[in-house]
């Protein structure tokens, strides 16, 4: 190893355990898994997620794809969580 | 009233047979009656870890058919006397397990048993579908690998939505979590998720941890339960599993690395 490789390696700090990341890993898919089993997706949500698209559609020229309605559950709370990507030249205001 | 314990965890391979038979034998040892079913039919293994597999006759599924009765079928065990094995069959595929006549075997099983302990097979298809369907608790194995903690996520998800006391809306299913292989060495050093962080993942509380131990393939060898073996780290680890099951208060062990003795060192330890 190099000097340079070696001052690299100390700017960078310590790396992360392996452990930390399957643990982290780990929480971030099954979040999700969760969120899409049993009960945790109501029978109105793809209805819903359609009229959100229509309203969306009115004011913004934009993909569907670029929209996401999710429910996710928090703990005690579910969470409606409506994520609209932006064409790059647009803005709403 | 008698109790099925599934012994369950999706992911194949994480020691639901080894702890099927050690926790059937620790329960007949405090004096339960207590009777293991092998559900991995097809690939039936329960009978060579219990030592019994030269005296099968008859197994489950000729149970289930009417070939044989009940009674025939059941194997005592060698090593206790309130233990009894229902072997899985070789040779039919597994949908030859059919609900009804599960639930008749279980039903007939409560009768005379304390304890039903039902050792299911890998995956979430029919199989371990049948093993769990019946339960009251359930024992989740878990290795600490990322693979081996999804899938337990997954089955505590099929037991909460889809087991008969969830579909009979009866009080649900008592989960506990039993991590097994743990390796506390590969935990300090970073390299292994610990128990704290398996639990946290998984929210069950924790029935206790079994140690990665070479015993264990020395137990399988010899067709005798690893709760067998004299002052082996896995046995008593079981031993405490046991006890825990049954209300007592017994701390945790063997999660924390020990430190090396000149002795262990010079000459190895088991
Ligand atoms: N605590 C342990 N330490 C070391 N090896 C172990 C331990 N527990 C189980 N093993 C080994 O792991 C392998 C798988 O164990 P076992 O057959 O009990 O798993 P299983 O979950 O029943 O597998 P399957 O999904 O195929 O039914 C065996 O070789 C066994 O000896
Ligand atoms: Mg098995």
């Amino acid at each position: 190893m190099s000097l340079i490789d070696n001052l690299l390696d100390y700017l960078r700090g310590p790396e992360k355990k392996t452990a930390v990341v399957a643990k982290e890993r780990l929480q971030i898919i099954l979040a999700h898994e969760r969120a899409g089993r049993g009960a945790a997706t109501p029978d109105y949500l793809p209805a819903l997620q359609e009229e959100l698209l229509e309203v969306i559609a009115k004011y913004i020229h934009i993909d569907r794809e670029k929209i996401k309605v999710q429910l996710e559950k928090h703990g005690e709370y579910d969470v409606l969580e409506l994520n609209v990507t932006l064409p790059e030249h647009q803005r709403i205001l | 009233m008698a109790k099925v314990i599934v012994v369950t965890s999706g992911k194949g391979g994480v020691g639901k047979t080894t702890t099927s038979a050690s926790f059937a034998s620790g329960l007949a040892l405090r004096g339960n009656k207590t009777v293991v079913i092998d559900f991995d039919v097809g690939l039936r293994n329960l009978d060579l870890i219990m030592g019994c597999e030269r005296r099968v006759v008859f197994d489950i599924i000729n149970v289930i058919n009417g070939d044989a009765i009940l009674s025939r079928a059941l194997i005592k065990d060698k090593h206790c006397d309130n233990l009894y094995v229902l072997p899985a069959s070789q040779t039919r595929d597994k949908d030859a397990l059919s609900l009804e006549g599960v639930e008749r075997i279980i039903n007939e099983l409560k009768e005379t048993f304390d304890y039903i302990v039902c050792d299911s097979p890998a995956g979430i298809e029919h199989g371990a579908f049948s093993a769990m369907y019946f339960a009251d608790e359930a024992l989740v194995v878990t290795n600490p690998e990322v693979s081996s903690v999804r899938d337990s996520d997954r089955i505590l998800g099929i037991l909460a939505a889809k087991s008969k006391r969830a579909v009979d809306g009866l009080d649900p299913v008592k989960e506990h979590l039993l991590v097994t292989r743990y390796n506390p060495g590969r935990v300090a050093a970073g390299e292994m998720l610990s128990v704290e962080d398996i639990q946290e993942i998984l929210r069950i509380p924790l029935l206790g941890v079994i140690p990665e131990s070479e015993s264990v393939l020395q137990a399988s060898n010899s067709g005798t339960p690893a709760i067998h073996l004299d002052k082996s780290d896995v046995a008593e680890a079981y031993k405490d599993v046991v006890a825990r099951f049954m209300g007592d208060g017994v701390p945790m062990r063997f999660i924390t690395a020990e430190k090396m003795g000149l002795f262990k060192r010079l000459f190895g330890g088991r």
